[in-house]
């Protein structure tokens, strides 16, 4: 009697420990560069950091805006913001979340280390009133403060300090600071190994303060890996040795959808991919053209964008997973504009008439910089890309090569011209044409700080600064003109906007986000 | 010419049928590739003429099948076909020069080690042994990665293929070392040797002119052996991603290519790299194989 009621016993035990730990091994192909959360703002990184660390205003699952760290906000003043914070949270090492922590990651988002200006541009100061709560002071009125703080995330004070890691690490440099490979947040996970480039594994942090409210999951731990290889990483899905893929290859997809245990999210992405273009300096650095920049003539941009042919881009490289698009960003971001969402047309024969007519009759020759694992079928698109410049007289050098030297070659302006993507995580236009197209001189933090092609228009400028202090019918107004503007200048070559399909074991089931962010804390595991 | 004709060798190459047969298939395989700018039917490194819009084309036997492209065509729309001769070429240019690196080497410290004996002998062979327990690849994947690492990138992408070179020949030479070692020691002790020491040669001269033509033959059947693993050995390093340049594709950075789209049915990309190199492999080793059993007395 008593041996079986032991066995029961430890059968209930096993039982028991077998439904606690709920195990997601997730895969992509590419790996963060860095931990630091201020250091890149870069979606590979943020995918693993977002799991880690709590913004104030937290993203809900429609993209919308919803209490984080903070638990209410409101516009005090017209250049005045009021947080009030969460009771009771604590770090993941134990030291109580107050407001002095809230003033200090503000404070750290906006050094000159920090990727991240774009989302504190207009603070002027943070003020803690009292430890619970927080003024954010802007310079000027800024309509849309809650969604750009909804992408700062909220470090310890303490424990920054006592690591010195007070500024975010530089990237550029190359540097390595504690930061870069420990984390210290109060989200749903924390960092339990980081193994860069093979594995990092997040534990649940059973004292979240998120996993009281409705809807969260059960995930116990999430062993992320990268796997570059498009074949391994499916192949490792199919054989049950991952349960959940990012960015499953388009080629598998029709595979994909009718295995067996494997299920297939689909959904747009708020992304838009795109060629940016040294524009400033003189002579390219890496072409043949001596003395002068093809670049910075109009007549030669619009001749590489003319002999882009997107439809067989869309066709053959994406397998109709993507949307060509002629303008800077989806429809699901604030400002858009279906009449300036028109391309110029596909027309070899133009482009090599608008090359001959701006002086380059024989064409010339340019090195392409991208990435091989940042956004869907990269380097195949670059490929794509060359052939169709070579076939119009711009012999095209391809240079492919992974994200983390990619990276830090285009933000060290080593570039000529390079495949890049933008995602909107503030759903507004503004993001997207204060950090691709303000000119950086002399501008505010975060102007232009993705603008590596060193494009300059002080219409534009104008521009984007009404976008940042005006609302209603005129900010839309100049978000408009903008867009025109984007279309008539080319300061960039728009490819098309991504579609983003997730595939994963069936057995769990997860939000699809458009911002290609997965939640783990809202995913379930049957 | 006569002379080879009348010769054993030949005799013996006549009479077996697979080795007739693999000396073709050689010769084909190596042919075509030395000749692919001339017969292959495309270019494949001419971007300008690469259609997107013909990417993914199956075989010529299949329903889809363009007759311009006999073998299909990869995800940018380039020829298969042209691809695995254009990429012969580099697999085979790295399997000979690699081979011959490391014969130069192997023949060399073999003549010493077993000529001069003593501590060079000792030295020398310590060395060979030291090295013989490396596993070849990955004494490639050692010399590989510290080239890549001292090296910045652009100018590594220029010396690429010589590292691959360099890599695969220095991991492959104890074994002529060996073996020259081996069959010095027997020759030294032999008349015409010790006559040739009598009159005053220097041992450089006694060494090169009298031992070496002497020690040759069994490096010739291990140089052909050889030529197949040194084209596999490059094929391993590419599917791997640390061979040749990518702007220079081998067999084995078209297999890893294609290795992408096997899960979705475009199997032609990289099972036809995949066959050239077996087909070109296996007939090479068996013209070693053919070779050894030919030079060695006791089979007769």
């Amino acid at each position: 009697m008593r041996i079986r009621l032991f066995a029961a016993l430890a059968a209930l035990c096993l039982s028991a420990v077998a439904a606690e730990a709920r195990t997601v091994r997730w895969s992509a192909s590419g790996d963060p560069n860095t931990m630091d959360p201020h250091s890149q703002n870069v979606g590979t990184v943020t995918m693993v950091l977002q799991q880690i660390y709590d913004p104030l205003i937290q993203r809900s699952r429609t993209l919308g805006l919803a209490p984080g760290l903070a638990v209410s906000w409101e516009q005090v003043e017209p250049t005045r913001w009021r947080f009030r914070l969460r009771e009771g949270v604590r770090f993941h090492e134990g030291q109580t979340f107050t407001a002095e922590d809230v003033v200090f990651s503000i404070d750290r988002a906006k050094q000159p280390t920090s990727n991240f200006g774009i989302y504190v541009d207009t603070i002027e100061s943070a003020v803690a009133v009292d430890p619970m709560t927080v003024d954010v002071i802007t310079r000027v009125p800024d309509p849309i403060l809650p969604n750009k703080i909804a992408s700062v995330f909220m470090m310890s004070r303490s424990w920054s300090e006592a690591n010195g890691a007070t500024r975010p690490q530089n990237t550029r440099q190359r540097e390595e600071i504690h930061t870069t490979r420990n984390t210290n947040g109060t989200g749903a996970f924390r960092l339990a190994n980081r193994e860069p480039d093979v594995r990092t594994v997040l534990a649940r942090h059973a004292d979240w303060w998120g996993w009281r409210e409705e809807g969260t999951g059960n995930v116990t731990e999430i062993v992320f890996r990268p796997i570059s290889s498009d074949a391994t990483r499916i192949a490792a899905l199919l054989s049950g040795e991952v349960d959940f893929v990012l960015d499953p290859p388009l080629q598998d997809l029709q595979r994909l959808r009718s295995a067996q245990g494997v299920s297939v999210l689909e959904g747009p992405e708020v992304r838009t991919i795109f060629l940016g273009m040294d524009q400033f300096r003189p002579e390219l650095l890496y072409s043949d053209v001596r003395g002068r920049n093809p670049l910075s003539d109009l007549r030669v941009r619009r001749a590489l964008y003319q002999a882009i042919d997107i439809q067989a881009i869309q066709r053959v490289t994406m397998r109709g997973q993507s949307m060509p698009t002629g303008t800077l960003f989806p429809e699901q971001v604030n400002g858009y504009a279906r009449e300036e969402d028109v391309r110029l047309p596909f027309d070899a024969a133009r482009a090599r008439a608008l090359l001959a007519e701006a002086g380059y009759p024989n064409g010339f020759e340019i090195t392409l910089d991208c990435p091989n694992n940042r956004y869907i079928n990269d380097e195949q698109i670059c490929q794509a890309i060359a052939g169709m410049w070579s076939r119009v007289g711009v012999r095209t050098r391809l240079n492919a090569m992974p994200l983390g030297p990619f990276f830090a070659k285009i933000q060290r302006e080593d570039t000529s011209i390079y495949l890049f993507g933008w995602g909107v995580p503030t759903l507004d236009a503004l993001y997207s044409f204060q950090s691709l197209l303000a000119s950086r001189a002399g501008g505010q933090q975060g102007d232009g700080i993705w603008n590596y092609g060193g494009y300059s228009n002080a219409r534009m400028d104008a521009l984007i600064s009404r976008m940042r202090t005006e609302t209603g019918d005129a900010r839309q107004a100049a978000i408009r003109e903008a867009l025109n503007i984007f279309r008539e200048d080319v300061p960039l070559i728009p490819l098309h906007h991504q579609m983003i399909p997730w595939a994963m074991r069936s057995n769990i089931s997860i939000p699809h986000m458009a911002n290609n962010q997965p939640y783990f804390r809202w995913a379930v595991v049957n | 010419m006569r002379a080879f004709f009348d010769s054993d060798l030949w005799w013996s190459f006549t009479r077996s049928r697979i080795t007739v047969a693999s000396a073709i298939v050689a010769f084909i395989c190596i042919g075509g590739a030395f000749m692919a700018p001339l017969l292959a039917p495309h270019d494949p490194f001419d971007l300008a003429s690469l259609q997107l819009m013909d990417a993914f084309t199956p075989p010529i036997w299949t329903a889809e099948g363009n007759p311009t492209y006999p073998l299909g065509t990869d995800d940018q729309g380039r020829d298969v076909l042209s691809a695995i001769m254009y990429g012969a070429r580099v697999s085979l240019f790295v399997g000979f020069a690699a081979t011959i690196f490391a014969t130069c080497v192997g023949v060399l410290v073999g003549l010493l080690a077993g000529y001069l004996g003593g501590t060079a002998d000792a030295l020398l062979m310590r060395i060979a042994d030291i090295q013989l327990t490396f596993p070849s690849i990955l004494v490639a994947l050692l010399v590989d990665g510290i080239v890549r690492a001292a090296l910045p990138r652009e100018v590594h992408d220029q010396i690429a293929l010589f590292v691959v070179v360099f890599a695969i020949g220095i991991s492959e030479w104890p074994k002529f070392a060996r073996t020259v070692r081996g069959s010095t020691l027997v020759e030294r002790n032999k008349e015409y040797v010790l006559a040739a020491r009598v009159i005053g040669l220097s041992k450089a001269k006694i060494m090169l002119q009298h031992v070496l033509p002497n020690v040759l033959g069994p490096v010739l059947v291990i140089g052909t052996l050889n030529l197949a693993l040194a084209i596999l050995a490059e094929a391993t390093l590419s599917f791997l991603g640390v061979g040749v340049p990518p702007t220079q594709p081998s067999l084995g950075t078209l297999i890893r290519i294609g290795n992408d789209f096997l899960f979705s049915g475009e199997w032609w990309i990289t099972i036809f790299p995949g066959v050239a190199l077996i087909v070109m492999v296996l007939s090479v080793n068996l013209l070693g194989d053919w070779l050894r059993d030919a030079l060695n007395p006791k089979l007769r």
